[in-house]
Protein backbone atom coordinates (compact mmCIF):
# COMPACT_ATOMS: atom_id res chain seq x y z
CA UNK A 1 0.00 0.00 0.00
CA UNK A 2 1.06 3.64 -0.81
CA UNK A 3 2.44 5.40 2.51
CA UNK A 4 0.70 8.92 1.61
CA UNK A 5 -2.57 6.56 1.00
CA UNK A 6 -2.17 4.76 4.08
CA UNK A 7 -1.17 8.13 6.06
CA UNK A 8 -4.69 9.80 4.74
CA UNK A 9 -6.61 6.59 6.36
CA UNK A 10 -5.20 6.73 9.14
CA UNK A 11 -6.67 10.10 9.48
CA UNK A 12 -10.21 9.50 7.65
CA UNK A 13 -10.49 6.82 9.82
CA UNK A 14 -9.98 7.80 13.26
CA UNK A 15 -12.80 11.00 11.74
CA UNK A 16 -15.12 8.29 10.99
CA UNK A 17 -14.78 6.12 13.39
CA UNK A 18 -14.95 8.60 16.79
CA UNK A 19 -17.69 10.85 14.10
CA UNK A 20 -19.39 7.36 13.90
CA UNK A 21 -19.78 6.33 17.68
CA UNK A 22 -20.49 10.32 18.64
CA UNK A 23 -23.33 10.21 16.22
CA UNK A 24 -24.81 7.33 18.02
CA UNK A 25 -25.68 9.97 21.08
CA UNK A 26 -28.24 11.64 18.78
CA UNK A 27 -31.48 11.53 20.75
CA UNK A 28 -29.84 9.89 23.53
CA UNK A 29 -27.70 12.23 25.06
CA UNK A 30 -28.23 13.42 28.71
CA UNK A 31 -29.87 16.62 28.14
CA UNK A 32 -31.00 18.67 24.82
CA UNK A 33 -28.12 20.78 24.90
CA UNK A 34 -25.28 18.05 24.84
CA UNK A 35 -27.08 16.13 22.56
CA UNK A 36 -27.42 18.53 19.79
CA UNK A 37 -23.47 19.52 20.51
CA UNK A 38 -22.03 15.82 20.21
CA UNK A 39 -24.30 15.65 17.26
CA UNK A 40 -22.01 18.69 15.81
CA UNK A 41 -19.22 17.33 16.81
CA UNK A 42 -20.15 13.91 15.04
CA UNK A 43 -21.12 16.12 12.01
CA UNK A 44 -17.64 17.99 11.91
CA UNK A 45 -15.30 14.74 11.84
CA UNK A 46 -17.69 13.23 9.86
CA UNK A 47 -16.90 16.13 7.17
CA UNK A 48 -13.86 15.74 8.23
CA UNK A 49 -13.74 12.44 6.98
CA UNK A 50 -15.19 13.71 3.41
CA UNK A 51 -12.09 15.77 3.42
CA UNK A 52 -9.60 13.07 4.32
CA UNK A 53 -10.85 10.33 2.57
CA UNK A 54 -11.31 11.60 -0.52
CA UNK A 55 -7.96 12.28 -0.59
CA UNK A 56 -6.90 9.31 0.28
CA UNK A 57 -9.46 7.80 -2.45
CA UNK A 58 -7.59 10.14 -5.12
CA UNK A 59 -4.16 8.99 -4.21
CA UNK A 60 -4.96 5.76 -4.51
CA UNK A 61 -6.83 6.00 -7.84
CA UNK A 62 -8.70 2.91 -8.09
CA UNK A 63 -11.77 3.98 -8.63
CA UNK A 64 -12.97 4.18 -5.53
CA UNK A 65 -15.03 7.18 -3.68
CA UNK A 66 -14.67 8.66 -0.27
CA UNK A 67 -17.58 6.72 0.60
CA UNK A 68 -16.46 3.33 -0.99
CA UNK A 69 -13.65 3.43 1.53
CA UNK A 70 -16.32 4.69 4.58
CA UNK A 71 -19.18 2.07 3.61
CA UNK A 72 -17.66 -0.90 1.58
CA UNK A 73 -14.03 -1.66 3.59
CA UNK A 74 -14.26 -4.14 6.44
CA UNK A 75 -12.38 -4.11 9.70
CA UNK A 76 -8.68 -5.45 8.77
CA UNK A 77 -9.12 -2.29 5.93
CA UNK A 78 -9.42 0.55 8.95
CA UNK A 79 -6.46 1.84 10.38
CA UNK A 80 -7.69 4.25 13.19
CA UNK A 81 -6.82 3.99 17.07
CA UNK A 82 -8.02 1.42 18.78
CA UNK A 83 -9.52 3.52 21.53
CA UNK A 84 -11.80 5.64 18.98
CA UNK A 85 -13.69 2.31 18.34
CA UNK A 86 -14.83 1.09 21.89
CA UNK A 87 -18.12 1.73 23.14
CA UNK A 88 -19.53 5.05 23.96
CA UNK A 89 -20.04 3.02 27.26
CA UNK A 90 -21.35 6.26 28.92
CA UNK A 91 -21.60 10.08 28.65
CA UNK A 92 -18.01 10.42 30.82
CA UNK A 93 -16.26 7.66 28.79
CA UNK A 94 -17.48 9.19 25.70
CA UNK A 95 -16.23 12.76 26.75
CA UNK A 96 -12.74 11.78 28.06
CA UNK A 97 -12.01 9.93 24.97
CA UNK A 98 -13.28 13.03 22.95
CA UNK A 99 -10.44 14.84 25.20
CA UNK A 100 -7.68 12.48 25.22
CA UNK A 101 -7.92 12.27 21.28
CA UNK A 102 -8.58 16.22 21.07
CA UNK A 103 -5.54 17.02 22.82
CA UNK A 104 -3.62 15.39 20.15
CA UNK A 105 -5.43 16.43 17.33
CA UNK A 106 -4.54 20.35 18.02
CA UNK A 107 -1.09 19.77 18.28
CA UNK A 108 -1.18 17.01 15.33
CA UNK A 109 -3.51 19.75 13.19
CA UNK A 110 -1.46 22.55 13.85
CA UNK A 111 1.56 20.56 12.78
CA UNK A 112 -0.12 19.33 9.59
CA UNK A 113 -0.76 22.94 8.65
CA UNK A 114 2.76 23.57 7.67
CA UNK A 115 2.80 19.67 5.82
CA UNK A 116 4.86 19.76 2.66
CA UNK A 117 1.60 18.17 0.63
CA UNK A 118 -0.64 21.54 0.25
CA UNK A 119 -3.94 19.08 0.13
CA UNK A 120 -2.57 17.88 4.07
CA UNK A 121 -2.18 21.06 4.91
CA UNK A 122 -5.93 22.41 3.45
CA UNK A 123 -7.54 19.78 5.16
CA UNK A 124 -5.45 20.04 8.66
CA UNK A 125 -6.37 23.75 8.63
CA UNK A 126 -9.98 23.71 8.05
CA UNK A 127 -10.75 20.68 11.03
CA UNK A 128 -7.76 22.20 13.03
CA UNK A 129 -11.10 24.92 13.84
CA UNK A 130 -13.07 22.45 14.44
CA UNK A 131 -10.70 20.14 16.81
CA UNK A 132 -10.11 23.29 18.79
CA UNK A 133 -13.58 24.15 19.96
CA UNK A 134 -14.31 19.90 20.68
CA UNK A 135 -10.99 20.23 22.84
CA UNK A 136 -12.32 23.53 24.95
CA UNK A 137 -15.80 21.89 25.16
CA UNK A 138 -14.48 18.10 26.00
CA UNK A 139 -11.80 19.55 28.83
CA UNK A 140 -14.34 21.57 30.64
CA UNK A 141 -16.46 18.63 30.38
CA UNK A 142 -13.82 16.61 32.11
CA UNK A 143 -12.96 18.97 34.48
CA UNK A 144 -16.92 19.43 35.18
CA UNK A 145 -17.33 15.71 35.94
CA UNK A 146 -13.89 14.76 37.64
CA UNK A 147 -14.50 18.02 39.85
CA UNK A 148 -18.15 17.12 40.14
CA UNK A 149 -19.87 14.83 42.75
CA UNK A 150 -17.95 11.83 44.31
CA UNK A 151 -19.84 9.81 42.35
CA UNK A 152 -19.20 11.29 38.67
CA UNK A 153 -15.53 11.42 40.31
CA UNK A 154 -15.05 8.10 40.58
CA UNK A 155 -17.04 7.22 37.12
CA UNK A 156 -14.24 9.74 35.43
CA UNK A 157 -11.60 7.99 37.35
CA UNK A 158 -12.33 4.40 35.67
CA UNK A 159 -13.38 5.75 32.64
CA UNK A 160 -9.88 7.49 32.55
CA UNK A 161 -8.56 4.16 34.09
CA UNK A 162 -10.04 1.82 31.03
CA UNK A 163 -8.86 3.97 28.54
CA UNK A 164 -5.33 5.09 29.43
CA UNK A 165 -4.12 1.65 28.10
CA UNK A 166 -5.13 2.79 24.51
CA UNK A 167 -3.84 6.01 24.53
CA UNK A 168 0.09 5.10 23.80
CA UNK A 169 -1.30 3.77 20.10
CA UNK A 170 -1.25 7.40 19.47
CA UNK A 171 2.18 7.54 19.50
CA UNK A 172 4.01 4.36 18.24
CA UNK A 173 5.54 5.35 14.99
CA UNK A 174 5.90 3.23 12.28
CA UNK A 175 7.20 2.34 8.61
CA UNK A 176 4.90 4.91 7.18
CA UNK A 177 5.45 7.82 10.10
CA UNK A 178 9.13 7.42 9.40
CA UNK A 179 8.39 7.98 5.27
CA UNK A 180 5.80 10.62 5.88
CA UNK A 181 8.30 12.56 7.98
CA UNK A 182 11.25 12.30 5.50
CA UNK A 183 8.77 13.36 2.76
CA UNK A 184 8.03 16.91 5.45
CA UNK A 185 4.19 15.40 4.89
CA UNK A 186 3.82 15.23 8.82
CA UNK A 187 5.76 15.07 11.89
CA UNK A 188 6.34 11.85 13.89
CA UNK A 189 3.49 11.19 15.75
CA UNK A 190 5.85 9.96 19.30
CA UNK A 191 7.22 14.17 18.46
CA UNK A 192 3.53 15.28 19.67
CA UNK A 193 3.86 13.25 23.22
CA UNK A 194 5.07 16.42 25.49
CA UNK A 195 2.43 18.56 24.31
CA UNK A 196 -0.32 16.03 24.74
CA UNK A 197 0.88 15.17 28.10
CA UNK A 198 1.12 18.70 28.91
CA UNK A 199 -2.53 19.17 28.39
CA UNK A 200 -3.65 15.75 30.06
CA UNK A 201 -1.57 16.42 32.84
CA UNK A 202 -2.86 20.11 33.64
CA UNK A 203 -6.79 18.64 32.47
CA UNK A 204 -6.33 15.59 35.37
CA UNK A 205 -4.95 18.14 38.22
CA UNK A 206 -8.04 20.75 37.80
CA UNK A 207 -10.44 17.54 37.73
CA UNK A 208 -9.21 15.86 40.82
CA UNK A 209 -7.82 12.86 38.75
CA UNK A 210 -4.97 10.93 38.62
CA UNK A 211 -3.39 9.78 35.79
CA UNK A 212 -2.16 5.67 35.71
CA UNK A 213 1.26 5.03 35.65
CA UNK A 214 1.15 1.63 33.74
CA UNK A 215 2.92 2.54 29.86
CA UNK A 216 1.09 -0.53 28.61
CA UNK A 217 -0.38 0.26 24.89
CA UNK A 218 -2.78 -1.85 23.19
CA UNK A 219 -1.69 -1.16 19.33
CA UNK A 220 -2.77 -2.86 16.09
CA UNK A 221 -5.49 -0.26 14.56
CA UNK A 222 -3.53 2.04 12.87
CA UNK A 223 -1.32 -0.50 11.46
CA UNK A 224 -4.57 -2.84 10.74
CA UNK A 225 -2.81 -5.51 12.11
CA UNK A 226 -5.50 -6.10 14.79
CA UNK A 227 -8.73 -3.98 15.84
CA UNK A 228 -11.18 -5.17 19.32
CA UNK A 229 -14.04 -7.17 18.93
CA UNK A 230 -16.30 -3.52 18.74
CA UNK A 231 -15.24 -2.32 14.99
CA UNK A 232 -17.19 -5.27 13.69
CA UNK A 233 -20.10 -4.80 15.51
CA UNK A 234 -20.13 -0.68 14.85
CA UNK A 235 -19.24 -1.51 11.38
CA UNK A 236 -22.13 -3.48 10.56
CA UNK A 237 -24.58 -0.63 11.86
CA UNK A 238 -22.90 1.67 10.06
CA UNK A 239 -22.29 -0.04 6.35
CA UNK A 240 -25.74 -1.85 6.54
CA UNK A 241 -27.38 0.61 4.26
CA UNK A 242 -24.74 0.44 1.45
CA UNK A 243 -24.44 -3.04 1.88
CA UNK A 244 -28.19 -4.09 1.65
CA UNK A 245 -28.85 -1.52 -1.20
CA UNK A 246 -25.42 -1.06 -3.00
CA UNK A 247 -24.91 2.20 -4.68
CA UNK A 248 -28.74 4.09 -2.90
CA UNK A 249 -28.01 7.75 -2.31
CA UNK A 250 -30.23 10.76 -1.24
CA UNK B 1 -28.88 11.40 43.78
CA UNK B 2 -31.50 13.83 43.27
CA UNK B 3 -31.88 15.02 39.51
CA UNK B 4 -31.51 18.76 39.97
CA UNK B 5 -32.08 20.98 36.55
CA UNK B 6 -29.38 23.27 34.99
CA UNK B 7 -30.49 26.99 35.19
CA UNK B 8 -32.31 28.55 32.55
CA UNK B 9 -30.34 31.12 30.55
CA UNK B 10 -31.78 33.14 27.87
CA UNK B 11 -29.35 33.69 24.53
CA UNK B 12 -29.04 36.66 22.62
CA UNK B 13 -27.14 36.49 19.35
CA UNK B 14 -26.01 39.59 17.03
CA UNK B 15 -26.38 38.10 13.46
CA UNK B 16 -24.14 38.44 10.51
CA UNK B 17 -25.23 41.89 9.87
CA UNK B 18 -26.97 42.34 12.60
CA UNK B 19 -27.07 45.78 14.90
CA UNK B 20 -28.20 44.34 17.85
CA UNK B 21 -28.29 41.66 19.84
CA UNK B 22 -31.79 40.04 19.60
CA UNK B 23 -33.22 37.64 21.89
CA UNK B 24 -33.40 34.01 20.05
CA UNK B 25 -34.52 31.29 23.01
CA UNK B 26 -33.14 29.96 26.12
CA UNK B 27 -31.62 26.83 27.11
CA UNK B 28 -30.07 25.24 30.21
CA UNK B 29 -26.42 25.50 31.29
CA UNK B 30 -24.81 24.99 34.74
CA UNK B 31 -22.83 28.39 34.14
CA UNK B 32 -22.81 31.69 31.75
CA UNK B 33 -19.60 29.86 30.08
CA UNK B 34 -21.28 26.76 29.74
CA UNK B 35 -24.46 28.44 28.57
CA UNK B 36 -22.07 30.32 25.44
CA UNK B 37 -20.92 27.09 24.25
CA UNK B 38 -24.28 25.26 24.14
CA UNK B 39 -26.12 28.47 22.83
CA UNK B 40 -22.45 28.04 19.96
CA UNK B 41 -24.06 24.74 19.39
CA UNK B 42 -27.91 25.31 19.69
CA UNK B 43 -28.40 28.71 17.80
CA UNK B 44 -25.68 29.18 15.66
CA UNK B 45 -25.15 25.96 13.53
CA UNK B 46 -26.11 27.57 10.43
CA UNK B 47 -23.77 30.32 10.85
CA UNK B 48 -26.22 32.67 12.30
CA UNK B 49 -24.17 34.90 14.46
CA UNK B 50 -21.08 36.46 15.57
CA UNK B 51 -21.59 37.61 18.65
CA UNK B 52 -23.91 36.24 22.03
CA UNK B 53 -24.72 37.21 25.25
CA UNK B 54 -26.20 34.74 27.84
CA UNK B 55 -28.14 35.70 30.92
CA UNK B 56 -29.62 33.76 33.62
CA UNK B 57 -33.36 34.01 33.13
CA UNK B 58 -33.61 34.69 37.22
CA UNK B 59 -31.91 37.51 36.41
CA UNK B 60 -34.46 38.77 34.11
CA UNK B 61 -36.61 41.10 35.64
CA UNK B 62 -40.03 41.47 33.49
CA UNK B 63 -42.95 44.37 33.90
CA UNK B 64 -46.11 42.24 34.33
CA UNK B 65 -49.27 41.18 32.14
CA UNK B 66 -51.62 42.24 34.04
CA UNK B 67 -50.68 45.86 34.34
CA UNK B 68 -51.01 45.95 30.21
CA UNK B 69 -53.20 48.49 30.48
CA UNK B 70 -51.70 51.24 32.86
CA UNK B 71 -48.38 50.37 31.01
CA UNK B 72 -48.92 50.18 27.66
CA UNK B 73 -52.53 52.48 26.87
CA UNK B 74 -51.62 55.61 27.78
CA UNK B 75 -49.20 55.74 24.74
CA UNK B 76 -51.63 54.54 22.32
CA UNK B 77 -52.96 57.72 21.54
CA UNK B 78 -49.90 59.78 21.55
CA UNK B 79 -49.19 59.77 18.05
CA UNK B 80 -46.42 62.83 17.47
CA UNK B 81 -44.53 60.45 19.69
CA UNK B 82 -43.85 58.68 16.14
CA UNK B 83 -41.83 60.31 14.22
CA UNK B 84 -43.95 59.91 10.92
CA UNK B 85 -44.28 63.42 10.21
CA UNK B 86 -41.10 63.84 9.39
CA UNK B 87 -39.58 63.05 5.57
CA UNK B 88 -36.04 61.34 6.11
CA UNK B 89 -34.17 62.11 3.01
CA UNK B 90 -32.79 58.58 1.46
CA UNK B 91 -28.83 59.60 2.34
CA UNK B 92 -29.38 59.42 6.46
CA UNK B 93 -29.62 55.67 5.68
CA UNK B 94 -30.85 53.22 8.74
CA UNK B 95 -32.28 55.12 11.55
Amino acid sequence: MQPLFEFLLRQGDNALVLGHRTSEWCGTAPALEEDIALTNTALDLIGQTQLWLGYAAEVEGADRSANDLAYLRDVHDFRNLLMLEVPNEDFGRTLMRQFLFDAFQVPWLTALQTSADPRVAEIAAKSLKEATYHLDRSAETVIALGDGTADSNARMQATLDYLWPYVGEIFVDDDTDQTMADALIAPLPSSMRPVWAATIEETAKAACLSLPESDFAHHGGRSGVRHTEHLGHMLATMQVLQRSYPGAVW
Amino acid sequence: MSVKEWPLWEVFIRGQHGMSHRHVGSLHAVDAKHAIKNARDVYTRRNEGVSIWVVEAAHIAASSPSEKGPMYDPARDKVYRHPTFYDIPDDVGKM
